[in-house]
């Protein structure tokens, strides 16, 4: 067994973290240059040829930096694509959505919608598009008016496996919010001093952050564990990544609100970094299902099959 | 990144899991694990087995009767005796805690003297840091080794010693500096309980058991052959011990967590379960299995540098809180049925008794306020409580 990131996974951790630290809002064309769009697409279309497992870094990193692209939109929905289609994101000169439910997220940055219709999910021209006020302006979410199935995309018997894709990267993605919510909790908590000492010297501000990590770090486990089980198919994955994304949202949400605490006031404040971390949280935490509704995936699966 | 056994795993745990089967006697089969006076032979005969066949002290040296095997050998070791149903080696202290340190700081003569008798179960260790006013403060030791001429002269308490009351010999840290104070002036002797003047008092805990002691310590005479690493260097020791006891034990923990929770599973198939108790049995099995990678992940870091690391905290920290959660949703489980005691309680008094058991579990070896100190201070650099 073996469960540590590899070199490669450590260097692409360290190559976007340091891109997304100078820019901080790439283009999708930028994306694609640095191979993010291809990473886990075959090098027949264009891709990297990595898998999940390496993807997974970048949905952390995207989180960590609040991205605001259709990455995730695109990388849940890339690999179900005809192959002209995965070319085309590769390259960077397409970006999907896909409208799962009556509120899809990126329209105002996917060049391309998907839909689901019966037994086909297809692609959707000609909508309009009315993107709303979201709590998260970095994840805005709008709707589709009208347009036409104009193309059919994949049978949407592989809709489960798509599920499980957008759940485990987005498991990632929470790790990424969360871990940096936490660091700049404890950096406050180094320099800020109060009565005279700084205040994570009291155990009342230490001890919530040190759980904050705690469950941050199971978290993790959790998600590397469901990212490495979709790729194999292992039969546990569906539990899996059910537990990650569970796990992961409600750690990073938790993670914010006790670094918003840690700040006091300026982590109150609008412009604090905190106020965009943890509304990407909490954006997490209510797509695709909550962590109520996935634990009771969980039970379903422990306390009901034979 | 690979979440199964490598092919040399595979073969290993197959290796013991077919030995247990073979040769676990039927009367330890589902033995709750604590080591008690009635039994004592049974479990040592059974540890020596384990021992003679090659499954003790795994991750020890082959020079000292181990198997140089690694970290992670010994996680497969643990699964698979709580999957066959039984008890760990009845010297776990001295496997887990007072053999590593004696490997560490002891002479060749002390290695040669101590190491295999904990192996083959011979000599049974117990542990003599916590005293009454030195718990979590571990440095507030105050039990004294006075030095005269070639020896420490003992004189003080020690409490909540695990197994003293069963073991032949103590890993012990006293004063032997008597104006010193904090972490200077602390020496480890390797007592032996057997010396005049040792009086070992098994206390009565929660559950109505006693597994561990006080022992009271009045002019006990250590011939400093028995001094483990220099006279005043006892900190030094004990720190080893202590990375020792947070570092692999804390799979052994997981992995009857994980035996737990399978049990906790049956009972609400059997029982029903409300949605609200179907969400406390997800959060514990997904719990389960966040702390079993958790610890294959730090094996990973151990692998790498040798020693434990502070990380180790988080699964003994969540190990007592999920075991209590657990042991709590039983009881829930089972209504008022759960104030039986045997003969007439469901499951022979199993989970009322655990439940009990689990309230210490966030006290002993190291409380959960020290190891979330632990884990803001070494791990996430907050500055030092005090």
């Amino acid at each position: 067994m073996d469960v540590s990131p590899t070199p490669l996974q450590d260097a692409l951790r360290e190559q976007a973290r340091g891109f997304l630290e100078t820019s901080a809002s790439p283009t999708w064309g930028e994306l694609a240059e640095l191979g993010w769009t291809g990473v886990s697409l075959d090098e027949a279309v264009g891709g990297a040829g990595l898998g999940l497992l390496e993807e997974a870094v970048l949905h952390e990193e995207a989180g960590r930096a609040t991205l605001h692209a259709p990455f995730w939109s695109t990388m849940r929905l890339v690999s179900f694509l005809p192959e002209a289609d995965r070319r085309l994101v590769a390259a960077g000169e397409a970006s999907w959505t896909l409208a799962d439910g009556p509120l899809v997220p990126d329209l105002d940055t996917a060049t391309h919608v998907a839909v689901i219709g019966g037994d086909t999910v297809w692609e959707l021209t000609g909508a309009a598009r009315e993107v709303l006020a979201t709590t998260d302006a970095t994840r805005p979410l709008g709707v589709v008016v009208g347009g036409d199935v104009s193309r059919p995309l994949f049978p949407s018997e592989l809709l489960p496996a798509l599920r499980a894709r957008s759940l485990v990267t987005l498991a990632f993605e929470a790790l990424g919010v969360g871990t940096r919510a936490l660091e700049l909790a404890i950096g406050h908590a180094r320099a800020r001093h109060q009565f005279g000492r700084p205040i994570g010297a009291f155990q009342a501000v230490s001890h919530p952050l040190a759980d904050a990590h705690v469950e941050l770090e199971l978290a993790r486990s959790l998600a590397w564990w469901a990212a490495w089980a979709v790729e194999e198919g292992d039969p546990l994955s569906g539990c899996a990544v059910a537990s990650a994304k569970a796990s992961a949202a409600d750690a990073a949400v938790v993670a914010c609100e006790r670094a918003i605490q840690t700040l006091g006031g300026a982590g109150f404040t609008w412009e604090s970094p905190l106020s965009r971390l943890y509304k990407r949280a909490l954006g997490i935490r209510s797509f695709e299902a909550s962590g109520e509704q996935l634990r009771a995936e969980v039970a379903a699966h422990v306390l009901d099959a034979d | 990144m690979d979440f199964r056994d490598s092919r040399e795993e595979a073969v290993f745990r197959a290796e013991l899991r077919d030995w247990l089967e073979a040769f676990l006697p039927d009367a330890l089969r589902d033995h709750p694990g604590a080591v008690s006076t009635t039994d004592l032979e049974l479990r040592r005969a059974w540890s020596r087995a384990l021992h003679e066949a090659g499954f003790a002290g795994l991750t020890w040296p082959v020079a000292f009767g181990g198997r140089g095997l690694s970290p992670r050998h010994q996680a497969i070791a643990y699964e698979e005796e709580v999957r066959a149903g039984a008890p760990p080696h009845v010297g776990v202290i001295g496997i887990g805690m007072a053999g590593p340190t004696i490997i560490a700081h002891g002479t060749e003569a002390q290695q040669a003297r101590f190491l295999s008798p904990i192996l083959s179960a011979a000599e049974i260790w117990c542990q003599g840091f916590s005293e009454p006013d030195a718990g979590s403060d571990l440095a507030a030791v105050r039990a004294a080794g006075r030095l005269e001429r070639d020896r420490l002269v003992l004189d003080g308490q020690k409490v909540w010693s695990s197994s003293a009351h069963v073991a032949d010999r103590c890993l012990l840290l006293v004063r032997s500096d008597p104006s010193s104070s904090g972490r200077a002036g602390l020496t480890m002797v390797l007592l032996d309980l057997r010396s005049p003047g040792v009086d070992v008092r098994p206390l009565r805990q929660l559950t109505g058991e006693a597994e561990f002691n006080e022992i009271l310590l009045e002019s006990v005479e250590v011939p400093l052959g028995d001094v483990l690493g220099d006279v005043g260097g006892g900190w030094e020791v004990a720190m080893t011990t202590l990375l020792h006891e947070r570092g692999t034990l804390g799979l052994a923990l997981v992995a009857r967590l994980d035996a737990q929770v399978r049990r906790l599973v049956a009972l609400a198939r059997e029982r029903g379960a409300t949605p609200l108790q179907r969400d406390a049995v997800a959060r514990a099995w997904i719990e389960v299995q966040a702390l079993r990678i958790t610890g294959q992940r730090s094996l990973d870091a151990l692998e790498r540098s040798g020693a434990p690391g502070p990380e180790g905290s988080i699964l003994k920290l969540r190990w007592s809180e999920a075991s209590q959660q657990v042991t709590a949703l039983a009881l829930e489980l089972l209504g008022t049925d759960a104030q039986l005691l045997p003969p007439n309680a469901p499951y022979g008094g199993l989970w009322p008794l655990q439940q009990l058991r689990s309230r210490g579990s966030s006290i002993e070896m190291g409380t959960s306020e020290i190891l979330r100190s632990i884990l803001a201070e070494r791990v996430l650099g907050l500055p030092r409580s005090r």
